[in-house]
C-alpha cells in the first residue's frame, strides 16, 4: 500500500464511517455476549438455587434449562447479526471506499 | 456381545468428582480396562480410513504451492470451512466427556459445554475477518505484521508448539484409552496408528486433506449424535419434561438404593464393632464411605447446578480461559486462511458456531438419554453396579441401546475417527509454526523458496508425529486431565493477548509483545503446576496443599500478560518502537478493508 493510497483512504469520510459502524457493532455485541455468559456463570456461582427452581409448580424442568438454551442460542444469533450486517452493509461500504480511493 | 464385556472398573469419571479437575471431561483419562474386540467398529473404522486415504491421494495431486499446503489454496468455501472448524473443535473428549458429565451430574454438563461455545461469537466480532485480511498461513503472520520478525515469530511459534503439544498429548492418550474401550485393541497400537495416519494425511494432503477429514468427521458425528438424540426423545414421546422427570426418578431410585445399602452396611458395622470382630474397622470404614456416597447422591440434583462452579474466582477464570483460549488456538486460527476473503471467514464462524452449539445441545440430550436407558439396564453394568468401561462410555452404550449392534459399531468408529481429524489439524498447525515461522522467517530470514519451506514442513510433520507417538506412550499412566486446560490457558494468556493487541492497539511494540506474551505463557504454566490439578491430582500431594489455590490460572496469567505487554510497550522509546507504531495505520486500513490481503490461488 503506497502512502498516497493510505492518505486517500484516511481522508475518505466513508473510512471513518466504516470504522465507526463496524467498531460499534463488534464491541456492542462482544459486551452483550460477555454480559450474558458472565451473568450466567455468576448466577451459578452465587445463587445456584435460582436456576434450580422448577419452571412451574410440580414440574421437573428447571429455570436453568431454558436459561442454558438461551445462552447457546444467543451465541448463534449474535454471530448471525454481525455476519449479516458485515457481509452486506459493511462490505458494500468497503467496496465503495476501495473503488473511490483507487482512482 | 455387551454382556460379554466383562470389566471390574473403569471409573473414567472419578476425576470429575474432584472439584479440582473441572477440566477432566476435556480429555479421556483415568484407568481403563480393555474390552472385547468390537468387529463392527473396526470394520467401519477401516472404511473411514480407506475413504480418508483416498481423499488424501486426491488432495496430494492438488497440493503444489505453499499456499496449497498450508491453506488449501484459499479455496475452501465459508460453509465447508465452518463444518471443518466444527470438526476440528468437537473432539472425542467433548462428545464422550461432556455426555458423561451430563450422565453423572446433569446440569453441570451443560454449564461446561456452554463455556466451550461462547468464545466463537468473540472470534467472529473481533478476530476472524481481521486475521484473514492480515495473515497468510499462521497467526504469527498477523502478530508480527508490523513488528520485528525474528523475536515475534519465535515467540508465536513457541506459544503454538506448547499449545499443540499439550493438546496432542491429550488426544493421543485419549486415542489409546478409547481403542481399548471401543475396539478392544491395544493402547500402543492406537497411539502408533493415530500418529502414522495423521502424518500421512498432513504430509501428502496438507490442508486440503486435513479439511476434508474434518468435514467428513463433523458430518458423521453430527448425524450419529442427531440420530441418538432423536431416538432418546422419541422414547419419551418428544416431551422434554418427561425425559427430565424420568431421569430424576432414575437418579432418585439410585440414591435410595444406595442409602439402603449404606443403612445395611452401617448396621453390619455396628454389629461388628459390638462383637469386636477382627475386620470391624474395615467394615466401619466401608459403611462410612457408603453413607457419604448416599448422602451425596441424595443431595445431587441433575436439574440444577451442582459443584462444578462453586468458587467464583475459579468460575470466572475458567470462563476466561475457554472464551479467549478458543480465540488463541493456533490450529483454529489457521483455518481462517483457507477461505478466499473476509466475507467467507465470517460465514465460516457463523456456520461453525451453529453446528457446535447444536452439537452441545445434542450431547445434553444424549447424557439424559443415557441416564434413562443405560443406567437402568443391567446389561451395561458390571457386578459392582458401575457402568461398563466407566462414565465416558455412557454415549457409546446409549448408541447400543437405541441403535443396536451396527449403530454401536458406527458410533465407536466415529468417536475414534474424531481423534484423527483433531490431531491432523494440530499437527499441520505445529508443522507450519516450525516451517513457516521458525525456518522460513527466523532461520533462513526469508532467503528460502517455497519448495524448501514445504519440505521443511513435511519433515516437521514427521518429527511431530514421532514426538506425539512417544509422548502418547510415555503419558499412558499419567493423570493428564490438566493438559487441555493448560493448552487453553496458554492460548488465552500468551497467544491471544499478543494477537489481539497487535490488531487493536497502536502502541504495541516488539519489546512489549515478546516480554508480555512470555510472562503470560510462563505464568500460565507455573500457576497450573502449583495449582490443584497438577500439584494434587498429578503429583499426588495431599488435598488442599497446592500453593496456588485455583484450578484455572487464566484470570491472573491473562492480566499479567496484558499488563506487562502494555508496560513494556509504553516505556519502549526506541526508534524501532516508533516505526512500529507508525506502521499501525496501514495495517489497520488493510485489516478493515482487505486491501492487499492474500487472495485465493488461481488454479
Amino acid at each position: 500500500m503506497d502512502e498516497a493510497l493510505i492518505q486517500r483512504i484516511q481522508n475518505n469520510p466513508k473510512f471513518a464511517e466504516l470504522v465507526h459502524k463496524k467498531g460499534r457493532l463488534s464491541w456492542c455485541l462482544s459486551v452483550v455476549m460477555l454480559v450474558i455468559y458472565y451473568g450466567f456463570i455468576l448466577t451459578i456461582a452465587f445463587s445456584p438455587e435460582t436456576l434450580g427452581k422448577p419452571l412451574s409448580a410440580g414440574g421437573v424442568t428447571t429455570v436453568g434449562i431454558p436459561v442454558g438454551l438461551f445462552v447457546i442460542v444467543s451465541a448463534f444469533v449474535l454471530t448471525g447479526i454481525y455476519v449479516r450486517r458485515a457481509n452486506t452493509e459493511f462490505d458494500q461500504l468497503t467496496k465503495e471506499l476501495v473503488e473511490e480511493s483507487r482512482q | 456381545m455387551m454382556r460379554s464385556l466383562q470389566t471390574r472398573l473403569g471409573l473414567l469419571a472419578t476425576g470429575l468428582l474432584v472439584n479440582a479437575s473441572v477440566w477432566a471431561s476435556g480429555s479421556i483419562d483415568g484407568p481403563v480396562e480393555k474390552q472385547g474386540v468390537n468387529l463392527h467398529a473396526i470394520a467401519m473404522f477401516i472404511v473411514f480410513v480407506a475413504l480418508t486415504l483416498g481423499i488424501t491421494y486426491w488432495a496430494a495431486q492438488r497440493t503444489r504451492s505453499a499456499k496449497d499446503f498450508y491453506a488449501a489454496g484459499g479455496g475452501i468455501s465459508g460453509f465447508q470451512n465452518g463444518l471443518a472448524i466444527a470438526g476440528d473443535y468437537m473432539s472425542a473428549a467433548s462428545f464422550l466427556g461432556i455426555s458423561a458429565l451430563v450422565f453423572d451430574k446433569g446440569y453441570d454438563g451443560l454449564i461446561y459445554s456452554i463455556g466451550f461455545l461462547v468464545g466463537w461469537p468473540l472470534i467472529t466480532f473481533l478476530v476472524a475477518e481481521r486475521l484473514r485480511n492480515l495473515g497468510k498461513f499462521t497467526f504469527a503472520d498477523v502478530a508480527s505484521y508490523r513488528l520485528a520478525q525474528t523475536p515475534l515469530r519465535t515467540f508465536a511459534a513457541t506459544g503454538t508448539l506448547f499449545t499443540v503439544a499439550l493438546y496432542l498429548i491429550a488426544q493421543m492418550v485419549g486415542a489409546g484409552k478409547l481403542i481399548q474401550l471401543l475396539f478392544g485393541l491395544n493402547y500402543t497400537l492406537a497411539v502408533v496408528l493415530v500418529g502414522v495416519l495423521m502424518v500421512i494425511y498432513v504430509t501428502f494432503g496438507g490442508m486440503l486433506a486435513t479439511t476434508w477429514v474434518q468435514i467428513i468427521k463433523a458430518v458423521l458425528l453430527l448425524s450419529g449424535a442427531t440420530f441418538m438424540a432423536l431416538m432418546v426423545l422419541s422414547h419419551v414421546g418428544f416431551s422434554v419434561e418427561s425425559m427430565f422427570a424420568t431421569a430424576v426418578e432414575v437418579k432418585h431410585a439410585a440414591a435410595q438404593a444406595l442409602s439402603a445399602k449404606a443403612g445395611a452396611a452401617s448396621e453390619a458395622a455396628a454389629k461388628a464393632l459390638a462383637t469386636h470382630a477382627a475386620d470391624a474397622s474395615e467394615v466401619a470404614a466401608k459403611a462410612k464411605t457408603l453413607t457419604a456416597d448416599a448422602a451425596k447422591a441424595a443431595k445431587a440434583n441433575v436439574m440444577a447446578p451442582g459443584g462444578l462452579v462453586s468458587n467464583p474466582i475459579d468460575a470466572i477464570s475458567l470462563g476466561l480461559a475457554l472464551m479467549f483460549g478458543t480465540a488463541g488456538l493456533p490450529h483454529i486460527l489457521m483455518r481462517f486462511f483457507t477461505v478466499k476473503d473476509a466475507k467467507e471467514a465470517r460465514k465460516s464462524v457463523f456456520v461453525a458456531t451453529g453446528f457446535i452449539g447444536y452439537f452441545y445441545i445434542l450431547t445434553f440430550i444424549i447424557g439424559f438419554g443415557a441416564i434413562m436407558l443405560v443406567s437402568t439396564n443391567p446389561a451395561f453394568k458390571d457386578a459392582a453396579g458401575k457402568l461398563v468401561g466407566g462414565s465416558n462410555m455412557a454415549a457409546v452404550h446409549l448408541a447400543h441401546a437405541v441403535g443396536g449392534e451396527y449403530f454401536f459399531g458406527f458410533i465407536s468408529a466415529v468417536a475414534f475417527a474424531t481423534i484423527l481429524a483433531v490431531v491432523s489439524g494440530l499437527t499441520l498447525s505445529g508443522a507450519s509454526a516450525v516451517s513457516h515461522d521458525l525456518y522460513a522467517n527466523v532461520i533462513a530470514r526469508g532467503r528460502t523458496n517455497e519448495a524448501q519451506e514445504i519440505r521443511v514442513s513435511k519433515y516437521a510433520t514427521v518429527g511431530l508425529g514421532i514426538v506425539a507417538i512417544l509422548l502418547g506412550i510415555l503419558f499412558e499412566k499419567q493423570n493428564i486431565a490438566f493438559m487441555v486446560g493448560l493448552a487453553f490457558s496458554i492460548a488465552a494468556s500468551a497467544n491471544f493477548p499478543v494477537l489481539f493487541l497487535s490488531m487493536f492497539w497502536r502502541g504495541l511494540t516488539t519489546r512489549g509483545a515478546v516480554i508480555g506474551g512470555a510472562i503470560g505463557l510462563i505464568s500460565a504454566v507455573v500457576l497450573i503446576i502449583l495449582g490443584p490439578p497438577v500439584w494434587e491430582a498429578t503429583l499426588g500431594n495431599p488435598a488442599k496443599s497446592a500453593p496456588f489455590p485455583y484450578s484455572n490460572p487464566a484470570i491472573f496469567s491473562m492480566t499479567l500478560a496484558f499488563f506487562f505487554t502494555w508496560l513494556f510497550s509504553v516505556t519502549d522509546k526506541s526508534p524501532r518502537a516508533e516505526s512500529e507504531q507508525a506502521a499501525f495505520l496501514p495495517q489497520f486500513i488493510r485489516s478493515m478493508t482487505g486491501i492487499g490481503a492474500e487472495g485465493a490461488s488461481k488454479h
